[in-house]
Parts: structure tokens; C-alpha cells; sequence
């Protein structure tokens, strides 16, 4: 049976690539990939799973990596944002003016990407669904939901 | 960051997860079992739960089933997420359900069992599991048994100490019958419920379920008969309010009064979309 029992070395794949890491079995994913990994894209915001700004992909899946353990990450696909590089979504918020101060703009595109991955086609109570999983306190949201339409729609390359 | 220490442990059996949870809690480990986590982090987090070691359940192949048996009974295993459950539209009013409980992106996360089995008192995801008389499967040192979900569910789900929900089970005919789901929030779409009903019509009856309204969530069969046995909606409405008044959650999110308007308006709004089903 898979166990960690105190400090534990893991390998998990963030980005397409493998890491050797020592962390506790209490670890959260967030500071995991923040602290040890330098990947700071994914922003710690509430830390209880509202506010979304967290969210990283998890085998393709949008999940707030505040309340996931890195110990559930073995096995797994995670990718940030730092891994979407170039992505339609990024190109349609810049085109768009999909944020402000930009603290959120990280978990949206997450959710964006997964959407745009796992349905091209979706109605927009679909859309709406998956959008109301994140906050952001500027108040973009006009024109976040104008950018995942763009890349929906293929008007994004 | 959660501020203790404890272990994690992965089984791949049913069998290993409960000799796990055995001889941990023998040696005084505290094991807690594990599925999306959502709300053990939470409370973890915040000091409002301690444990020793954690055994995740996700690996375990009899809690991510999602198919029919040979019984044509649709079989949904506990570390389902609601998301996978929603995606299937296997079981379209608990797909309803289970899309109304938090956000897309936690629905991601959280587990049908990890639901059930919430402190939190909604616990929506029993709603159409109570009105479809689903059985439960458990796992615990007395091995694996099958119960019908009435009689593990009182207000909360009642397990053995050491047992874990596997799976639930439910007849083909009943998760295709014609539902109803209605939620009512104090504001935000994404929030806990004033009110939710969930329920089915099944052979000429309506069967019902609340959440949110009392302390706990619930099917009524005295409600049913209710609902079943008066013409005027507006008089049966009125019925099921005086039958529960007393009862009625008055808290932050309404007091009893505006959930006795909800829910008389609810049940007009259900027994007027179902008539004719």
C-alpha cells in the first residue's frame, strides 16, 4: 500500500515534468508548488476553496490546490498556468482586457483552458457554471466571459 | 497550511483500507478515512478537527464504479467526484443535485461519499438517494454488507466505527423516473440552502426530500402522503408547513418564517410542474 509517514521524498509531474521532492504527508499542493517549486501562478487567496484563485489542473480537471494534499498529486497530470504557455486563453484575456489587477487572472485561465479542453461546444449555462467557481473583486467578469467565448468560438488561434 | 502532523495512507483494496484503519486506530493513530478532502482540510486547517492519519479511498477500484450490474441497478461508488457523477447523466436528479452543491471546480473534488458523510448539516447529494430507496454498501471489520439507505441515513449517515461507504446502489426504473429539483439560497446562486427539494413521481406518487430546512436532511413519508392525497396545491402546500412549523431552521441565512414562505411556495411550484407528469 502507498503510504508517507513523515517527511517522504514523492515524485510528482507538474508541467510535463517529473520532480523528486521531500514533503510532509500534511502538505497542501498550493505550497508545495509555490514554496518548493517556485511556481507562483497559482495565487493563495481565501485558502478554503471560494475564492478559486488557486486552481491548477489536475489530470485536466480544474481543482483548487488549497484543498488538495501534495500527497494526492502522485500519479497525477498537474499543470499551472505556468505550463499552459501561450495558450489560446491567454491570448484572448490579453485581447479582451480580462483582468485588472490580475490576481485572479491565473485560476480563470485554468478553468478557461479545462473548459475550452473538455467541452469545445458548451451552451452557456455550461459556461456560466464553470466561470462561478472563481472571484474576482475588479468585477472583470464581462470580459473574461467574452474571452473564453472568443477561444470557443475558434476566433482565437 | 494545516498545523499537524499526520500520515497518509493509500490503500488499493477494500480489505487493506480497513486493516489499515484497524491497526491504526490500535495504535492509537487516529485514522480519519479520505475521499476529495475538501472538508477535512477545511476544518483541519482552521482547528476545528485533529487526526493522526489520513487513509484515502480514491485508489480503491469498488469506490470509483459508475456502471449498471448485472441487476440493472445503476452502481455509483463513494470517491466518485460530483463532477464525474455529473458528467455520466447516469442518474439525471442526482446529476442536479450534485451540480448545485458548491462550485463547478469543488464539485471537482468533492466525493459522493465525502458528501454523505459531511458535517455540514446539508448534505444534499441524500436527497435523491432517500427518495429512490438507493441501498448503501459499507465496508468495516465486519466485513462488506448492504443496507438500504433509510436505515444508515437518520439525519446523518450512521456507520460502525472503522466502516467506510463503498458504493450505492439504485434500481434502473427509479433513476429514470420524472424529478424535480428546486433550490432556494438566501442570495448567491453558489451558496448553502434556504431550502432544496429533491424528488421523484413514481408509480402515480410524488416522493420528497428536504435539505436546509431542518437541521438536517430528510424524506418525509408523512409529507408524501400530503403532497399525495389533496387536490387544492395550495391547501396540501399549506399542510406540509403546519406539519414541519415547529420544526423549521431559523438561522444567519432565514428565519423560520421566510423558510415556511419558501417552502409553501415550493411545494405549489412542485405540485403545479408535476401534475401533469
Amino acid at each position: 500500500m502507498f503510504c508517507l509517514k513523515g517527511k517522504s521524498l514523492i515524485t510528482i509531474n507538474v508541467n510535463e515534468e517529473d520532480y523528486e521532492l521531500l514533503i510532509r504527508p500534511s502538505d497542501i499542493l498550493l505550497d508545495t508548488l509555490r514554496n518548493q517549486l517556485g511556481l507562483t501562478g497559482a495565487k493563495p487567496g481565501c485558502n478554503n476553496g471560494d475564492c478559486g484563485t488557486c486552481t491548477v489542473l489536475v489530470n485536466g480537471w480544474p481543482v483548487k490546490s488549497c484543498l488538495m494534499l501534495t500527497a494526492e498529486a502522485v500519479g497525477k497530470k498537474i499543470t499551472t498556468v505556468e505550463g499552459l504557455k501561450a495558450a489560446p486563453i491567454q491570448k484572448a484575456f490579453i485581447e479582451q482586457f480580462a483582468f485588472q489587477c490580475g490576481y485572479c487572472t491565473s485560476g480563470f485561465l485554468m478553468v478557461c483552458h479545462a473548459l475550452a479542453g473538455i467541452h469545445p461546444d458548451p451552451p452557456d449555462i455550461v459556461i456560466d457554471e464553470w466561470l462561478q467557481s472563481n472571484i474576482c473583486r475588479c468585477t472583470s467578469y464581462e470580459e473574461i466571459g467574452t474571452a473564453i467565448r472568443t477561444v470557443l468560438d475558434g476566433k482565437i488561434e | 497550511m494545516i498545523p499537524f502532523e499526520f500520515d497518509y495512507y493509500k490503500p488499493a483494496t477494500i480489505q487493506e483500507a480497513t486493516e489499515a484503519y484497524c491497526q491504526l486506530e490500535a495504535a492509537g493513530k487516529e485514522p480519519v478515512y479520505y475521499g476529495g478532502g475538501s472538508e477535512l482540510i477545511s476544518m483541519a486547517r482552521l482547528g476545528n478537527l485533529h487526526f493522526g492519519s489520513v487513509i484515502d479511498i480514491k485508489a480503491i477500484p469498488e469506490c470509483k464504479v459508475l456502471e449498471y450490474d448485472r441487476d440493472n441497478q445503476l452502481v455509483l461508488g463513494s470517491a466518485l467526484t460530483l463532477s464525474e457523477i455529473c458528467e455520466s447523466k447516469q442518474f439525471p436528479l442526482l446529476e442536479k443535485t450534485a451540480g448545485r452543491i458548491a462550485d463547478h471546480t469543488m464539485q471537482c473534488k468533492i466525493t459522493l461519499g465525502g458528501n454523505l458523510a459531511s458535517t455540514i448539516l446539508y448534505r444534499e447529494t441524500v436527497l435523491p438517494l432517500l427518495v429512490a430507496d438507493s441501498r448503501i454498501t459499507i465496508a468495516g471489520k465486519d466485513g462488506i454488507r448492504d443496507f438500504p439507505i433509510s436505515r444508515i441515513f437518520d439525519k446523518r449517515l450512521n456507520l460502525p466505527k472503522g466502516s467506510f461507504v463503498v458504493r450505492v446502489s439504485t434500481e434502473k426504473g427509479v433513476v429514470g423516473s420524472p424529478y424535480f429539483h428546486i433550490k432556494k439560497t438566501r442570495n448567491e446562486k453558489i451558496d448553502y440552502p434556504l431550502i432544496t427539494v429533491a424528488g421523484i413521481k413514481t408509480s402515480g406518487r410524488l416522493r420528497i426530500a428536504f435539505s436546509g430546512l431542518l437541521p438536517y436532511p430528510f424524506r418525509s413519508i408523512k409529507v408524501e402522503n400530503i403532497l399525495n392525497e389533496f387536490d387544492d396545491e395550495t391547501v396540501c402546500a399549506m399542510e406540509v408547513v403546519n406539519f414541519l412549523s415547529d420544526k423549521i431552521l431559523s438561522d444567519i441565512n432565514g428565519s423560520s418564517e421566510y423558510r415556511k414562505f419558501e417552502l409553501k411556495n415550493t411545494i405549489i411550484n412542485v405540485l403545479e410542474t408535476m401534475k401533469d407528469v
